[in-house]
């Protein structure tokens, strides 16, 4: 092969490829395709999908699926030049954040007035509806418990114990909103000096924090650690996978975090976007999302998910989210200067 | 007829200006290229740690970064690790490539091509991995010492499996190309093994010896993949970059430690120019190619040595390969396919495999080509001496840009309302530009590297004969450099087959990658089937490597006959 037919080859097969992306996309036009930035889980995606192409029959849903932390980056860096019709399935802390920043578009769908009020936005002018909740929970796995000689926790205190020393794992709250959540809802619950206190003490027992919110379940539901304080939907789907897990809220109550959805502002089919927000409000979307979250915006809406622990709603502890907004910063500093400055533990 | 001589005359100084000509609008060409692929991402992200919310603040984001107690240890941190990472891998890498270009072992394409495996690989496989053998419930665990794998002990183990082949392909082209009378002269004139080794075989790759230092410590200090995943909270730079733009969504101190970050960039680039300047090319025009003797005892430790190392490379993949099959780890090793049904753990099932074949093999054919005539105008041309240093510069620069920086700075520059080119945002194109731009150094320094090795005479020569630039560049430079360039093209793709960092702020629906799609597999518990994606981009790219090993051969039959003798 000479140089010349090399070269003319390869940008041939460039051009072919080329061309090929830009066929795959040019079919199914017939639709207008809303784009949706979200931190639903991937299961969830497809029956989200075909729920909403129901009932809004104009659309084509196309995801964008991240961790919270990396959605919550992007729709903020693209804030100038937004590419998102809306964010659905996104934590509350976040989509706050986006409000604050100028980035939603007014708008509240037809039945939100119907929705539990700490699932509605209170701030005028209105953009976000809550849509689930989803709470702090200690992911405990039987398995290893036994070789290490523990019994199940009933209460946040019950970790404090030394049996459990290098055995416990969190997500580090400054690089996971989980892990703020923990923070901040022991803070919360406890009061600030008894909340640091526990966490003092908490510290000398976990093994890591990890930078990403769903890892402590994981883990514990691999046997890495004997309990892992994460999200209750992670440890019901490991749960469900094969994992020797039992899924805990602590008697005290817990922290807890909606999911919500907002019509991004400058969005280029507000009209359907509109749309779309009032499914969200919907008998039938709450009991789409009941199918996976054991609490949900709507009154009388209710199911217990397989493995989900009984009694989600009532643990829920009184969550001030603007006191959490406010005060992170502060928080993340004593944070950091208390259990980061530390040399890393084993 | 005085009018009839002149022609002549002019041509000749016409020929000669034209070559200047097209020359510098190359030149300006590939800078202005870089400014967009490099430069001003760079630039609307990093700008931003001079600002609080919004407001031109000096130097204020770098005071409170620095006096943050946990700052000082993660510099610390950062180069304790990448330092041992360094320590640990560019010796045992050079005795590699020595193995592979200078012993007669047997198998050196295969061994070579093992070697490669890491390269391969997305790096959460051997994070999979690596738990699988040390981790609490891992089958070697006792190995550990009661240490843990989460902590500088995983991140170094998981960095030297990473970092190897990046310093292998470095140190292969160094070593690559001898002139085998230098060899000749030594012996003649009675110089030690020893002596020959130090002056002549060291000597002529000490180029490339630093560039595979530096190489090494930069992708250490800017990796957050692997601290991110079986670091634990032992933070480095790059993870405190993480924590400020994805926890807190600060891009101002994200940007700060970002600009911290560059330090060691730009160190290596000078250091780079000076090592440079000592330089010398090692293939004249009249060179005689190397060839090694047989030399049973030297060949046979060659090759356990490559036997070893590349073993464990395997066995790590091994790991992942079989995790990619067990029913639920550790409690129930029982074997199944079901983690191949994508479709379970991720919606989009098979296509991002699919669309990361296209991204990479677009990235390999526009990145190479871009890539290799770049290195030639910055290092045989002689005019335009500023550009071409800014140039250099800018090529240098990716290597010590975290990729999580150079995506967010992507976002900021190419979804700018202003910019024409937003309309590539969302597209393949900008996951092809961005590849193309975040894998730019190694392979400018390999072609860098080789067209150092190739003698100034031959332009020389092409330049007395009228000769211009371009015919030498297709008619001897790229024949010559075709290994080389093959090295590229096939680097380029697999760089693109496994890279998470950049492109997770830059793919759309339509465009999610394998790479991608593994790390949100295995975050959502779902580590068997993120395994398994990462076989399959490891498999992709094994089948590259292998067209590669075969094209090679060809080639050197074709174009190459002349480094026989």
């Amino acid at each position: 092969m000479s140089m010349n037919s090399l070269v003319r080859s390869a940008a041939a097969s460039a051009l072919v490829l080329l061309a090929a992306g830009a066929f795959d996309r040019a079919d199914a036009q017939t639709k207008t395709r809303l784009t949706v930035y979200t931190a639903l889980e991937n299961d969830q995606l497809q029956p989200f999908k075909s729920a909403i192409e129901a009932a809004v029959p104009e659309v084509e849903i196309a995801w964008v699926r991240d961790s919270t932390g990396v959605i919550t980056a992007r729709f903020l860096a693209e804030k100038d030049n937004p590419r998102a019709d809306l964010v659905m399935g996104l934590a509350a802390t976040s989509i706050i954040v986006f409000e604050t920043a100028g980035l939603l578009e007014p708008y509240k769908p037809a039945g939100a007035d119907a929705l539990k009020p700490n699932f509605r936005d209170t701030t005028e002018p209105y953009t976000w509806t809550g849509m689930d909740g989803y709470l702090g929970v200690i992911c405990y796995n039987t398995a290893e418990a036994a070789k290490a000689g523990t019994t199940p926790p009933k209460s946040w205190k019950d970790l404090l114990d030394a049996k459990y020393a290098d055995k416990l794992v969190m997500p580090h709250p400054a690089s996971s909103g989980t892990g703020y959540l923990m923070v901040g809802g022991w803070l919360q619950m406890m009061g600030e000096a008894e909340g640091w206190k526990f966490m003092d003490a908490l510290h000398q027992n976990i093994a890591v924090y990890t930078h990403s919110g769903s890892a402590p379940c994981v883990q514990a539901a691999r046997g890495e650690r004997v309990a892992g304080i994460a999200l209750d939907m992670r440890g019901a789907s490991e749960k469900t996978k094969g994992a020797p897990l039992e899924v805990i809220i602590p008697s005290e109550g817990t922290g807890w975090e909606i999911e919500a959805a907002a019509v991004v502002k400058g969005s280029k089919n507000m009209a359907l976007a509109k749309k779309v927000a009032d499914w969200v409000a919907t008998k039938g979307a709450n009991e789409l999302y009941s199918k996976t979250y054991a609490v949900v915006a709507m009154p009388g809406v209710e199911n217990l998910p397989p493995n989900y622990p009984a009694g989600a709603e009532k643990s829920l502890i009184k969550n001030d989210f603007a006191w959490m907004a406010t005060n992170r910063e502060r928080i993340l500093a004593e944070w950091t200067k208390r259990y980061d400055a530390k040399a890393a533990k084993k | 007829m005085t009018a009839a001589v002149r022609p002549v005359e002019s041509l000749v100084t016409r020929s000669a200006s034209l070559e200047t000509a097209v020359a510098g609008t190359a030149i300006l060409v590939l800078v202005c290229g870089l400014l967009v692929l490099v430069g001003f991402p760079l630039w609307s992200l990093l700008s931003k740690s001079l600002y609080v919310r919004g407001e031109f603040a000096g130097l204020q984001n770098f005071i409170a970064y620095v006096t943050t107690p946990a700052l000082s240890r993660s510099v610390i941190n950062s180069l304790f690790v990448a330092l041992v990472t360094t320590l640990i891998v560019v010796p045992i890498a050079f005795a590699y490539a020595y193995a592979l270009t200078r012993t007669s072992m047997r198998a050196k394409g295969l061994l070579y091509a093992t070697a490669l495996v890491p390269l391969f690989a997305p790096s959460l496989l051997p994070a999979i991995s690596l738990i699988y053998f040390f981790g609490n419930q891992g089958f070697l665990k006792s190995w550990m010492f009661g240490g843990s794998i989460y902590g500088p002990a995983g991140i170094i183990m998981a960095e030297v499996f990473y970092c190897f082949p990046h310093a292998l392909t470095i140190l292969v082209a160094a070593l690559r190309l001898a002139d085998a009378r230098l060899y000749e002269a030594a012996e003649a004139l009675g110089a030690s093994r020893p002596r020959i080794f130090y002056t002549v075989t060291l000597g002529g790759a000490k180029y490339g010896l630093v560039s595979a230092v530096m190489v090494v410590f930069t992708l250490v200090i800017t990796d957050f993949g692997i601290p991110k995943v079986i670091g634990g909270q032992f933070s480095v730079l790059a993870t405190d970059v993480y924590k400020q733009v994805m926890g807190q969504q600060n891009f101002e101190m994200g940007a700060v430690v970002g600009v911290i970050l560059l330090i060691p960039a730009v160190i290596a680039f000078l250091v780079d120019r000076l090592a440079q300047r000592r330089q010398v090319a090692l293939v004249s025009a009249r060179a005689v190619a190397y060839a090694p003797n047989r030399s049973p005892l030297r060949d046979a430790a060659a090759l356990a040595l490559c036997i070893v190392v590349s073993g464990i490379f395997l066995a790590v993949l091994g790991m992942a390969v079989w995790a990619s099959f067990v029913t639920y780890w550790p409690y129930n090793l029982g074997l199944t396919l079901q983690h191949y049904a994508f479709e379970i753990a991720d919606s989009s099932g098979w296509q991002p495999f699919f669309n990361s074949l296209e991204v990479a093999a677009l990235t390999a054919i526009c990145g190479t080509a871009v890539i290799f005539v770049g290195a030639y105008l910055v290092e045989k041309i002689r005019a335009f001496p500023v550009l071409r240093f800014v140039a250099q510069f800018l090529a240098m620069l990716p290597m010590a840009v975290p990729g999580l920086v150079l995506g967010l700075g992507y976002i900021f520059f190419f979804n700018a309302a202003w910019n024409p080119l937003n309309v590539l945002y969302g597209t393949i194109a900008i996951l092809v530009l961005n590849c193309t731009a975040h894998f730019y150094t190694v392979p400018h320094i390999t072609a860098t590297t080789a067209l150092k090795q190739i003698d100034p005479e031959f332009e020389a020569v092409s330049a007395s004969l009228k000769v211009p630039f371009w015919r030498t560049f297709t008619r001897v430079t790229v024949p010559i450099s075709l290994p080389a360039i093959l090295d590229i093209a096939v680097y380029l793709f697999v760089s693109a087959m496994t890279t998470v960092s950049a492109i997770i702020f830059l793919y759309s629906t339509d465009t999610k990658l394998a790479s991608i799609a593994a790390v949100n597999m295995d975050e959502a518990g779902f580590t068997a089937s993120a395994a398994g994606m990462c076989v399959l981009v490891v498999l992709a790219s094994m089948t590259v490597k292998l067209l590669q090993v075969l094209a090679d051969r060809l080639l050197l039959d074709r174009l190459q006959a002349w480094r026989r003798r």
